[in-house]
C-alpha cells in the first residue's frame, strides 16, 4: 500500500484554499487539477503546481490538488505542507515572491489602538483584513491554529507576508509557546514581521531566548530589520513577572493581557464587569509604562453586541491601556473611536502644543501654560494625543492655523 | 438543435443574430437610438354582454379556464413572478397544458425561479417549447446548456413591456396568481394569506392578453379593494386551496449581509453618495434587495438622520428598511415595484405614502417620460464590470448564464448608477478588460465601489470634482484592476465558448445588445 499524504481544510464548505493529495512513487510526476475556478485558471494553476513542486525538487509521484479559488500563495503553502508532511526532513522552501507591498516597515511608538486576530489557517480571512485599518493584524500560530494544522499554517502564514498588502498594518505574527514557537520563528522572521506576539511569557528568560533566535536567524540571513516583541501575560506567574518581562528586551514594544487562560490559572471564571482581572490588569499597565512600552489590553469576544464592546473599552481605557485585541473586523471602528481623546483632552494637548511652540520659537528650555511647568514626558503625551485625534478624523491637520 | 442565424455586428461591437426564435431582430443602435414608428399593439374587442352580468367569473379549475380560453398548441402563456420562488400556480398551468396535450407553448413569465424545476420535463416532451423570461436556478441551468428550444430572450422588466407593447410579444393567455380577488377578476397582492405586495408585473398582461384568467385563493366579495388588476380585463377566475408559499414569496433576499468587507462597500457607497452631494433635501435613491444594497439603505439613512436629510422617495423593491425610513419620516413616498418581505406588504397595506408602481410607470420605453431616469442614485450589483464602464449582470466570467436581467437595466437611466462589488469572488476578479456579456452600456454605469478603492466613469467629470478632496478612496478603474490582478496571480484565461448562441439580451428597446454562447463541454 502506498501513502497519501494530504494537505488543506476538510470539509465541502472551503473558501479561497484547496486541498493536496500527494502519494510518492518512483514514477514521474504527475499533477492532476480539479478547480472551481478551472474555466478562468486551469493553465495558471497547473504552472503554479509545476514550478512549486520543482522548487520543492520533487519529480516523481502523484499530485491532485482539489481547488476551492485558493490565490496562489494559499496553493504554494498547502503543495509545499503536503510534500513536507511526506518528506520531513526537506529543508527547501517554495517562496511566492516578496511583493514591495509588503515591505512597509513600522515604528516603535506607534498606534496599538486595534490588533485584528486572524486564525494562520484561515487565510480567506486575511486577504482583506487591511481595508478594515486595524492598526495592527496578527496572523496566529498559536490558539486558533488545531495541532495538526500547526505546519500548514506555518506556510500559509509566511506566504502571506510576502504576497499581501495590509495597507499599513503592523505585521504581526503570534507564535506557538515552546520549540514549536522556535520553529515558526525561523519560518516567519526573515519575511518583515514586525511584531512577534509571545504566548503565555511568564519570565524575561523566554523574551531574551526569543530574542536571541530571532537574532540568530537574522544574523544567518544577514537581514538587517528590526524585530518587535509584544510578551501576552496570560498566567499568574507571567503577571506577578510583569516587571521583568515588560524589560526583558529593548525591543519590546508592548505588553498584552489574555484573560481567559489567566481567570483560569487563578481558578476563576472571566466576568463582563472583570473585577477579578483587575489586579493583573493594572500591574501590567504599571510594569508597561514603567518600562516605556504600550499596555495592550485583551480581546472582547461578543462580537455582536457593539454597545458592550464600547463600554468595554472605555474601561480599558481609563485603566491605562493603549489597545486592546479584535477578532471580528466590525470591532475596529468602536475601538478606534473610544479610544480617541476626549474634547478636553484635546483641548488640553492643543494648549501644551501651542506653548511648546512657542517655547521652542523663543529658545526656551521650559514649556509652562499659564504659570504651569510643563515636563517633556507630557508634551510627548499632548503630541500624540492630537496625532490620535487626527486619526480618528475628530480634529483637522492643520488645526494650529485654525481652519 | 438551434436554427442557425445570420450574425451581425451592432453599434455596440457586439455579434448578434438577425433572426431569434423566428422572428427578425433589430441589432442595437446605441443607448437612445433606435424609435419605432406606428401604433401600440392591442387585444381584440370584447363586449361586456358577452360576460356574466351578476360578474361571476369563476370557473371549476385551471384546466376548465385553459379550455375556455382556447389554449391550442403554439400559443403563448404568461405570468408575473410576484411570487418568486413560492409559486404554486404555474407548474399546475403546464400540468393541465400537458394533460390536454398541447403542444409547443410558449412561456413569457417575468421571471421564472427554481421552484419552476419541474417544468423542464415539459420542455423536454415539447408542451413547452421555450421560455422567455428572466430564468434563475435550474432553469437558466438548462438554458446555458444550450438544451432549450430555441434562444433565451432576456428582457428588462421593462423591456417585456416594450416587447408587448411593440407587438413583438403577443400573449394568448396571461395567467395572473393573485392573493386576493373578487369574481369579477378584481384582483389584489397586498392582503390574503398568500399576499405578496403588488402585482405590477402582471398589469402589462391583464392589458394586452387575449385571454386573462386570474387565480387566487383568497375569494372575497364584490369589490375587491384595492383592485390593482381590473376585473374588467379578466376573463376567468380559478380558486384554487393554495396559490403560493408565503415563506418563499418573501424569500432571503432581504437578509442583511454580515460579511465584513460587504459592509465596508456598502457604507462606502453611502459615503460617496453623501460626498458627492447627492444626498440633499428632496433627493430620490432606489437600492435593491440585495445583502449590500439593504446595507447601503441603512448606512445612508445614519447619514441622512446625522445631517438633517429628508428624501422626496426612495424606489423599491420595499424592504422593512425602507418601510422604517417611511415610517420615521425620512421619506415621503416609497414607489414600490416589488415587495420584498412582510413588512412592505403590511406598508403597502397601512401608509399612504406606500405606492404601487409598476414597469410602465417606472421602466417603459414606450411611456411618455418614466421615473427611472428621474431618481437621483441608484445602487446595483453586477457580475463583471470592464475597463469601460460596460456591466454584465446575467453571466459570469465563465461563461455559465446565471440571473435575468430584472430592472437593472432600466435603473441604469438614473442620474447617478453606482454599482458597489466585491473586487473578486473566489479568485474571479470583478473588473475585466471586456465583459463577457454586455448588459449594461458603460456610458450609463457612472460609479464602480469595491472594498479596494471607488473608480469614477471618466465621462463624470462632476463626480470626479464634487468628490475631489472627500477623502474617499478615489482611483482609475484601471488602477483598481491591476491591484486586483496582482492579487490574484494574473488575469484569468479566456473561457471557451462555442459559436453556438444560447440566448440574446435585448436592450430596453427592443433591440438586440449582445449575445450568449453555449460554453464549451468540459470534463
Amino acid at each position: 500500500m502506498t501513502k497519501i499524504f494530504q494537505a488543506g481544510p476538510l470539509g465541502d464548505t472551503i473558501k479561497s484554499d484547496c486541498q493536496v493529495f500527494y502519494t510518492p512513487g518512483s514514477k514521474s510526476l504527475a499533477i492532476e487539477i480539479e478547480s472551481k475556478v478551472k474555466v478562468l485558471f486551469s493553465n495558471a494553476i497547473e504552472d503554479l503546481a509545476k514550478k512549486t513542486l520543482a522548487t520543492l525538487g520533487i519529480t516523481t509521484g502523484k499530485v491532485l490538488i482539489k481547488d476551492f479559488g485558493a490565490l496562489p500563495f494559499v496553493m504554494m503553502a498547502q503543495i509545499e505542507t503536503v510534500i513536507k508532511r511526506a518528506h520531513p526532513k526537506l529543508d527547501k522552501e517554495a517562496l511566492p515572491e516578496f511583493k514591495t507591498h509588503a515591505q512597509y516597515g513600522t515604528t516603535f511608538g506607534r498606534f496599538r489602538r486595534s490588533r485584528l486576530y486572524l486564525p494562520g489557517n484561515q487565510p480567506k480571512l486575511f486577504l482583506n483584513a487591511g481595508i478594515h485599518k486595524p492598526d495592527g493584524v496578527i496572523l496566529d500560530l498559536e490558539d486558533s491554529v488545531p495541532p495538526g494544522e500547526k505546519d500548514s499554517a506555518r506556510y500559509i502564514v509566511r506566504n502571506a507576508l510576502r504576497s499581501l498588502d495590509f495597507f499599513g498594518a503592523e505585521r504581526m505574527v503570534r507564535i506557538n509557546q515552546g520549540e514549536l514557537g522556535m520553529k515558526d520563528l525561523e519560518a516567519i522572521v526573515p519575511h518583515n514581521v514586525h511584531t512577534i506576539l509571545l504566548p503565555k511569557a511568564e519570565t524575561a528568560d523566554q523574551v531574551i531566548a526569543m530574542e536571541n533566535k530571532v537574532n540568530t536567524i537574522l544574523k544567518a540571513k544577514s537581514l538587517k530589520q528590526k524585530v518587535y516583541y509584544m510578551p501576552i501575560l496570560e498566567s499568574a506567574l507571567g503577571v506577578l513577572n510583569a516587571r521583568e518581562i515588560a524589560m526583558a528586551s529593548k525591543n519590546n514594544v508592548g505588553l498584552a493581557m489574555g484573560l481567559e487562560d489567566y481567570t483560569a490559572d487563578i481558578g476563576t471564571q472571566r466576568t463582563l464587569e472583570g473585577k477579578e482581572s483587575f489586579f493583573a490588569r493594572s500591574m501590567l499597565v504599571n510594569a508597561a509604562r514603567a518600562a516605556g512600552i504600550q499596555p495592550i489590553d485583551t480581546v472582547f469576544s461578543d462580537v455582536g453586541n457593539e454597545a458592550a464592546l464600547r463600554q468595554s473599552v472605555k474601561e480599558t481605557k481609563a485603566l491605562g491601556f493603549d489597545g486592546m485585541g479584535c477578532i471580528h473586523p466590525r470591532q475596529i471602528k468602536p475601538i478606534h473611536e473610544e479610544f480617541a481623546p476626549s474634547e478636553l483632552e484635546i483641548d488640553k494637548a492643543k494648549r501644551i502644543i501651542v506653548a511648546a511652540d512657542e517655547a521652542e520659537a523663543r529658545g526656551l528650555g521650559v514649556v509652562a501654560v499659564g504659570s504651569k511647568m510643563i515636563d517633556p514626558p507630557v508634551v510627548k503625551r499632548a503630541e500624540r494625543t492630537i496625532k490620535m485625534a487626527i486619526d480618528a478624523g475628530i480634529l483637522s491637520t492643520n488645526w494650529k492655523t485654525g481652519s | 438543435m438551434k436554427m442557425k442565424s445570420e450574425m451581425v455586428k451592432n453599434a455596440a461591437g457586439r455579434m448578434v443574430p438577425t433572426e431569434v426564435n423566428g422572428k427578425k431582430q433589430i441589432p442595437f443602435k446605441g443607448v437612445h437610438g433606435y424609435k419605432p414608428k406606428g401604433t401600440k399593439a392591442a387585444p381584440p374587442i370584447s363586449t361586456c354582454s358577452d360576460y356574466p352580468m351578476d360578474g361571476n367569473k369563476v370557473v371549476g379549475s385551471i384546466m376548465e379556464a385553459l379550455k375556455l380560453a382556447g389554449l391550442k398548441d403554439g400559443m403563448t402563456i404568461s405570468s408575473h413572478h410576484h411570487f418568486r420562488n413560492g409559486d404554486l400556480v404555474m407548474n399546475q398551468v403546464f400540468d393541465a397544458a400537458a394533460a390536454l396535450k398541447v403542444k409547443d407553448l410558449m412561456w413569457f413569465p417575468s421571471a421564472a425561479f427554481p421552484c419552476h424545476e419541474p417544468l423542464i420535463k415539459y420542455m423536454e416532451n415539447g408542451v413547452i417549447h421555450h421560455i422567455e423570461g428572466s430564468l434563475n436556478g435550474p432553469l437558466g441551468k438548462y438554458a446555458s446548456e444550450g438544451k432549450m428550444n430555441g434562444l433565451a430572450v432576456l428582457r428588462s422588466h421593462g423591456g417585456r413591456w416594450q416587447a408587448i407593447q411593440d407587438g413583438e410579444i403577443h400573449v394568448d393567455i396571461a395567467v395572473i396568481a393573485a392573493p386576493t380577488a373578487d369574481q369579477l377578476g378584481n384582483a389584489t397582492g397586498d392582503r390574503g394569506p398568500s399576499a405578496c405586495g403588488l402585482l405590477g408585473f402582471g398589469l402589462a398582461d391583464s392589458q394586452y392578453a387575449d385571454k386573462v384568467i386570474v387565480v387566487t385563493d383568497n375569494l372575497v366579495p364584490f369589490p375587491c379593494i384595492p383592485w390593482q388588476i381590473q376585473g374588467q380585463n379578466v376573463d376567468y377566475v380559478v380558486v384554487l386551496d393554495k396559490v403560493g408559499e408565503p415563506d418563499k414569496i418573501v424569500s432571503g433576499t432581504t437578509e442583511l449581509t454580515k460579511s465584513p468587507d460587504r459592509l465596508f462597500i456598502a457604507e462606502l457607497t453611502a459615503k460617496f453618495v453623501r460626498e458627492a452631494g447627492i444626498m440633499k433635501d428632496g433627493f430620490s435613491f432606489q437600492a435593491g434587495a440585495g445583502g449590500t444594497a439593504l446595507a447601503f439603505a441603512i448606512y445612508l439613512k445614519e447619514m441622512m438622520i446625522e445631517a438633517g436629510v429628508k428624501a422626496r422617495f426612495v424606489r423599491g423593491g420595499s424592504t422593512k428598511y425602507l418601510v422604517e425610513m417611511l415610517e420615521e419620516g425620512l421619506t415621503d413616498y416609497i414607489l414600490d415595484g416589488q415587495t420584498f418581505d412582510l413588512d412592505g406588504v403590511r406598508s403597502m397595506r397601512e401608509n399612504a405614502g406606500h405606492i404601487n408602481t409598476s414597469p410602465f410607470t417606472s421602466y417603459n420605453w414606450h411611456g411618455k417620460g418614466n421615473f427611472a431616469s428621474m431618481v437621483d442614485v441608484v445602487v446595483l450589483g453586477a457580475t463583471e464590470v470592464d475597463v469601460n464602464f460596460n456591466a454584465n449582470v446575467v453571466t459570469h466570467s465563465d461563461g455559465q448564464m446565471l440571473h435575468g436581467i430584472g430592472g437593472w437595466q432600466n435603473c441604469l437611466f438614473s442620474k447617478c448608477t453606482i454599482l458597489p462589488i466585491p473586487a473578486f469572488r473566489d479568485r474571479i476578479p470583478v473588473i475585466v478588460d471586456e465583459v463577457t456579456t454586455l448588459v449594461g452600456p458603460g456610458e450609463l454605469i457612472d460609479v464602480i465601489i469595491t472594498e479596494r478603492g471607488i473608480a469614477i466613469n471618466p465621462l463624470r467629470k462632476d463626480l470626479i470634482k464634487a468628490t475631489k478632496n472627500s477623502g474617499l478612496p478615489i482611483r482609475t478603474i484601471q488602477e483598481l484592476k491591476a491591484e486586483i490582478d496582482d492579487l490574484i496571480g494574473g488575469v484569468p484565461q479566456k473561457p471557451k465558448l462555442t459559436d453556438e448562441p444560447i440566448g440574446v439580451v435585448k436592450w430596453v428597446d427592443g433591440t438586440v445588445l449582445d449575445t450568449i454562447f453555449k460554453i464549451e463541454n468540459r470534463k
